[in-house]
């Protein structure tokens, strides 16, 4: 499944200035370790050392975050949106 | 006839140059220069301003001699030099209210009233007074917010003093009075379907996209610090002294943090002593998640979908929840969500008692106060403060058919009279 992974620019400098990327994948965790093999010093900004999430950075399946579906064991499905956001913000 | 004019309060801090304080990330420890960046490079975990130890501090008589404004507590606020735009925020009333302390069965009992905070009504006037400084000293000519409605207001008319121009970004259910309120001043707002969680998604990509200076997102961490001046404000008022027990609204969660952080940085500065006060945090039963993750002992927060008329406190995923939880516990405070009902009637109490209008947030405040009393939390030789942190006349619909209906007579004696003696 091709889905589209947009990153913010605090992030994008660690995948060689990209801020949209292709990506595929079955599952949001999949797309995720296929850009840390691709990107290794992105790797550790989008997963802790357990392959985790951390919790002041959130990723948004089409505009909704993971965290009211299954995490990183979402589904994702062809021509997905999956943004990544700094959590530190607002209020 | 002679007309009084209304002047603006003669500004005495006036400096060309201002020099926002570098910053350093609360999670990893790296430093980084002053910047318009919220986020640390290294781990994405918050920013927040490094103050240096060794500078000079002013003792309680220079700081009761400064003007009335936020600004008299400065070598706290996160600059070097002195701030040019909105100098006449903060110093708002500390009101004493024996009523309500009766009823909450608390020796004493004050309202922090920043639902008359200058110019727009409400707390967010003072993290903004901060951040339009830090825009205007980084050079920015655009500033804006993601906003549940106090912070727009804000944001519109503290730009528009200053002459900038201004983005301005809130879910699009919001109350009419916070629109109007911040329409007028002729911004750009922006609407956007969703809940604030979104809003403040699509603000955090605009800041990385058009590099405005949106003050709680990217000068969140020189925002943030303006929250302070409320507990110096209370140590001040209270005649150098603090409360035993305080109580605040939680949104994003930071009011309740950085409270803890002005008692604390009073106290290291001699200006104070005694135990801290224990910080209480109250929110919304329809938009709790620093309520539940204090609860349940938990670390992180497990953000919700907000269903709550507290739309000003209506944050499901609390960007400092996790430090507001540190602060409530390290403090010995606790936590109380209220239904919503119970926020209105909230409402009605502080007005009846005290003269205070409030918005919704400051009823959730009231009525966790009644919670916490009856839990016995607040204790009778409790000295409380209970921040009010926004006007009532911005959230009027929370009223709508809860008070009575006002009788309409007409200009006849007899009407009134009648009148009078069916209300005996």
């Amino acid at each position: 499944m091709a889905v589209t992974f947009s990153l913010p620019t605090v992030l994008a400098k660690l995948a060689d200035g990209q801020s949209t990327l292709q990506v595929s994948g079955a599952t949001l965790g999949d797309v995720v370790a296929q850009l840390a093999d691709r990107f290794p010093r992105l790797a550790p900004r989008l997963r802790d050392t357990e392959g985790g999430p951390y919790p002041f950075v959130t990723f948004y399946l089409n505009d909704e975050d993971v965290r009211f579906r299954s995490g990183f064991a979402t589904p994702v499905t062809e021509g997905d949106e999956i943004t990544v956001v700094a959590a530190i913000a607002g209020g | 006839m002679t007309t009084a004019l209304v002047t603006e309060r003669e500004p005495t801090l006036q400096s060309p140059t201002l020099r926002p304080l570098p910053q350093v990330c609360r999670l990893c420890g790296v430093q980084q220069p002053a910047a318009p960046v919220a986020i640390c490079e290294e781990c994405l975990g918050p920013l927040e301003p490094v103050y240096d130890p060794a500078r000079p501090l002013p003792d309680a008589a220079t700081i009761a001699a400064r003007p009335a404004s936020l600004w008299r507590y400065r070598e706290w606020l996160p600059f070097e030099g002195d701030p040019t735009l909105s100098l006449d925020s903060g110093f708002t009333p500390l009101v004493d209210a024996p009523a309500l302390a009766r009823r909450l069965g608390v020796a004493r009992l004050w309202i922090k009233n920043d639902s008359v905070c200058h110019p727009s009504l409400s707390f967010k006037d003072r993290v903004v007074a901060a951040a339009i400084n830090a825009a205007r000293a980084f050079g920015l000519d655009t500033v804006g917010c993601a906003s549940t409605g106090n912070l727009a207001n804000a944001v519109a008319a503290q730009a528009a003093r200053a002459g900038l121009a201004a983005w301005i970004f809130i879910p699009d259910d919001l109350e009419l009075g916070k629109v109007v309120g911040t329409l007028v001043y002729n911004p750009h707002l922006v609407r956007v379907r969703g809940t604030y969680d979104d809003v403040n998604r699509l603000c955090t990509q605009a800041a990385d996209r058009f590099g405005w200076g949106l003050v709680n997102i990217n000068l969140r961490g020189y925002y943030g610090e303006g929250s302070k001046t409320v507990a110096f404000e209370i140590c001040e008022q209270l005649g150098w002294r603090v409360p035993t027990a305080v109580v605040a609204p939680m949104a994003g969660g930071s009011l309740v943090t950085k409270l803890g952080k002005g008692f604390a940085e009073f106290a290291r500065a001699g200006l104070v002593s005694g135990r801290a006060p224990r910080l209480y945090g109250t929110q919304a039963n329809g938009c709790a998640p620093i309520v539940r993750l204090v609860e349940s002992g938990g670390e992180h927060v497990e953000p919700v979908i907000p269903r709550t008329i507290a739309r000003s406190i209506a944050i499901g995923n609390p960007a400092d929840g996790r430090f507001a939880a540190q602060a409530i516990r390290s403090s010995g405070g606790w936590v109380a969500g209220v239904s919503d009902e119970d926020l209105v009637a909230g409402i009605r109490l502080l007005a009846e008692t005290t003269g205070i209008f409030t918005e919704t947030a400051g009823g959730v405040t009231v009525a966790g106060a009644l919670a916490l009393a009856q839990q016995g939390r607040l204790r009778p030789d409790d000295e409380v403060v209970l921040c009010i942190t926004g006007n009532g006349l911005k959230t009027v619909e929370a009223l709508q058919g809860v008070l009575p209906e006002a009788p309409v007579i007409a200009p006849k004696i007899r009407e009134l009279e009648a009148l009078h003696g069916r209300d005996l």
